[in-house]
């Protein structure tokens, strides 16, 4: 018997647009793809001054995790070891890759290595939030709803975790989008049945 | 001084702080500044780089990125 | 389809590290006490007299020659053909078998060392250069030329997750199959030497200008080395079908996040706790039930200093046996949970336990000391794989006899 899981919440990013459950949230189309995450950050009044240390793909991530909890996710349902992660993407950190690879030509910047891995935004992620479950990275060529769809719902089937926030992060110079979904096991008042099809509508609107 | 702390800020991406915020003995890293220890090898990068000094002995980080004026110090007395 | 306790066989192995080009060569090294570590030969780099390193003792050219793999293919790749390849032929499995395989491999560098010997030129002139040297470059690439080259097609997958995903690539293989959607996987990872590992470990400050000494007091930092690590899964059916003895089980499994820093690991090894207990409840496993652990052992001070504390805390006197290979193949990343967990199976199957070598002074702060002797005189009934990696990414792996 397959115990239903269900998407409570979800958020999409894209240059100069996030779209949290379907509905356009803020929009600025007047900036650089860019410079858009950080006058997101800005905008939101956020205070979490490592989020400038932090390169495109984990400053992406960041923001798409706390606008897809914000206001849907009651932290004190679970045990920091019951929330996992799962993403996936494409180009893995190919962007802070050949930006740190430039400097190894005069001096190696440490802070730039650090973020040559793609799970680094789920430790960054994890960090912010205090979550200590299962984490996984995974580099597909495309978007893949049925994969994701079949792996979360099973690894909550198995309560290696109660929670998933999972989905696409993916960064590479001025193109980048964030899909993610909070999936829990019971329904809120939102939510939508976690199936590929369901991930798929989501992903596709990215205008809100 | 004054100098070495926008370039601090500039190499360690502080951009929730203005220089003139670090108090030339304020402890830079945890309580203080709160830096954390890839600040600490950033650092490195910058002596390196502006003032084309090398710390070789990673030891002598703590005491030497104490706090502004420890830093200061330690470029005048290395520099020809 | 699923079952929750369907067992998991470690069918095949296969291995290439600097200690030896297969398992054979692998365990003599481990027996002789003899490790990889030298100086860089491979790697045009300024750091060529100051860093050793561990690197495979195949040249590209012998690499392509023993895989048949055509020229200018990446390091990374030709390493991960070179080991699953021996894998699949100790476990006797045709690629034209009439299962349903799968290839799951782990790295972190990717194509990276093609990349890197295009950019100087292609930055000079725009024009010059290869493009085929960059289109390879992603980490998903690598895992597709090793699949094409081993004729798997059913399912081909690329995790990356720093250190830990060679670990993370076994038990997502042992999850295919118990639930019922493959029948047999190729798992483990893969990881070249380059430059901008080499260049980025050491601006972290975190390299051993020496020969490693992981979990000694007087530690300096780790030894970057290179290889590819596989290990066949297979279902009870193939198993059977084969009619022939495995290695071991993989019986448990977890994978948990430090959150604490994105390199650096708690103190209180938050993280390694999580993902040790975890493994441990999977396979029904008390602490007491563990023979020997292979620690993760980087050979930094926090690693050691992190990992020994989540062990006192887990364990209790007597503490099993442990040591880290590392301190013979350097630290191989992205194939590290490969490399070691085929060096677990064949601790189970044979009842052997390797030395820590280099090994004076055990780190004071821990009740307890890793073990300097190889081994045969211990029965070995399970065993703890340690996997850690930056971003807090912590995963263990049980082996148990069959």
């Amino acid at each position: 018997m397959t115990e239903p899981c269900y998407i409570t919440a979800s958020c999409q990013i894209t240059p100069g647009k996030v779209v949290k459950d379907g509905a356009l949230l803020m929009e600025n189309e007047n900036i650089a793809p860019i410079s858009y995450l950080q006058w997101l950050y800005e905008q939101k009044g956020y205070n979490y001054p490592k989020f400038y240390k932090m390169d495109g793909l984990s400053r992406l991530g960041w923001l798409a995790a706390e606008c897809l909890l914000e206001g849907s996710f009651d932290k004190n349902r679970y045990a920091p070891e019951q929330v996992g992660l799962i993403c996936c993407n494409r180009n893995s950190s190919l962007d802070t890759d050949t930006r740190y690879y430039d400097t190894v030509k005069t001096i190696p910047s440490p802070a730039l290595f650090v973020y040559t891995l793609p799970n680094i935004v789920l430790g960054e992620i994890c960090i912010r939030h205090q979550f200590r479950g299962e984490n996984d990275f995974f580099i597909f060529e495309r978007f893949e709803p049925v994969f994701l769809q079949a792996y979360v719902q099973q690894l909550m089937q198995e309560n290696v975790f109660e929670a998933c926030i999972c989905g696409w992060l993916e960064f590479l110079g001025e193109a980048y989008q964030a899909c993610l979904y909070l999936v829990e096991k019971p329904a809120s008042k939102n939510s939508v049945p976690f199936t590929t099809a369901t991930i798929q509508t989501i992903y596709e609107n990215t205008h809100g | 001084m004054s100098d070495l702390k926008a370039q601090i800020v500039a190499q360690l991406n502080l951009q929730h702080v203005k220089p003139e915020d670090i108090g030339d003995d304020m402890p830079l890293f945890a309580e203080g500044l709160g830096l954390d220890s890839i600040d600490a090898l950033e650092l490195i990068v910058l002596l390196q780089q502006e003032y084309k000094l090398k710390l070789n002995n990673a030891e002598e980080g703590p005491k030497v990125f104490r706090t502004v004026r420890t830093m200061a110090e330690y470029i005048k007395s290395h520099q020809a | 389809m699923y079952s929750s306790n369907a067992a998991v066989y470690v069918g095949g192995l296969g291995v290439v590290t600097a200690i030896g080009n297969n398992k054979a060569e692998c365990l003599a090294s481990l027996e002789a006490g003899k490790a990889g570590i030298a100086g860089i030969t491979l790697l045009d780099t300024i750091h060529k007299n100051t860093l050793p390193v561990a690197e495979v003792k195949l040249s590209n050219q012998e690499l392509e020659r023993r895989t048949g793999l055509r020229a200018h293919t990446s390091r990374t790749a030709l390493l991960s053909v070179l080991a699953a390849r021996e894998a699949l032929e100790d476990a006797g499995i045709s690629s034209a078998s009439e299962w349903r395989m799968g290839f799951i491999s782990a790295n972190s560098v990717g194509g990276m060392d093609k990349t890197e010997n295009f950019f100087p030129g292609f930055l000079a002139n725009a024009n010059s250069g290869h493009l085929r040297s960059v289109v390879n470059h992603e980490c998903g690439a690598v895992t597709e030329i090793a699949a094409d080259a081993l004729r798997i097609q059913h399912f081909v997958s690329t995790i990356s997750t720093a250190c830990s995903s060679g670990a993370n690539s076994i038990f997502f293989g042992a999850r295919m199959i118990r639930h019922g959607l493959l029948d047999i996987a190729v798992a483990g990872g893969t990881d070249a030497l380059t430059k901008f590992t080499l260049n980025g470990f050491n601006t972290l400050q975190i390299l051993d200008k020496e020969w490693c000494m992981p979990f000694d007091e007087e530690r300096r930092g780790l030894n970057l080395g290179e290889g590819a690590g596989y290990v066949v899964l297979m279902s009870e059916k193939v198993m059977q079908s084969l009619g022939k003895q495995p290695y071991c089980k993989l019986t448990g499994w977890a994978n948990a996040n430090d959150a604490h820093h994105q390199t650096a690991s708690s103190p209180e090894g938050a993280g390694s706790f999580a993902a040790m207990k975890g493994a441990l409840d999977m396979s029904g496993l008390a602490a007491a039930d563990i023979s020997y652990i292979n620690l993760h052992g980087t050979g930094t001070q926090n690693n050691d200093i992190s990992e020994g504390t989540a062990i006192q805390r887990l364990f209790s006197a007597p503490y099993p046996l442990m040591s880290s290979t590392k301190s013979f193949t350097g630290h191989t990343l992205g194939a590290s949970g490969g490399v070691e967990a085929v060096f677990s199976a064949l601790s189970v199957q044979q009842n052997l336990v390797y030395p820590n070598l280099r090994l004076h002074t055990p780190i004071q702060a821990l009740p307890f000391a890793a073990t300097t002797e190889f081994s045969r005189a211990h029965t070995v009934h399970h065993v703890l794989s340690n996997s850690f990696g930056f971003g807090g990414n912590c995963s263990s792996l049980i082996f148990s006899k069959s």
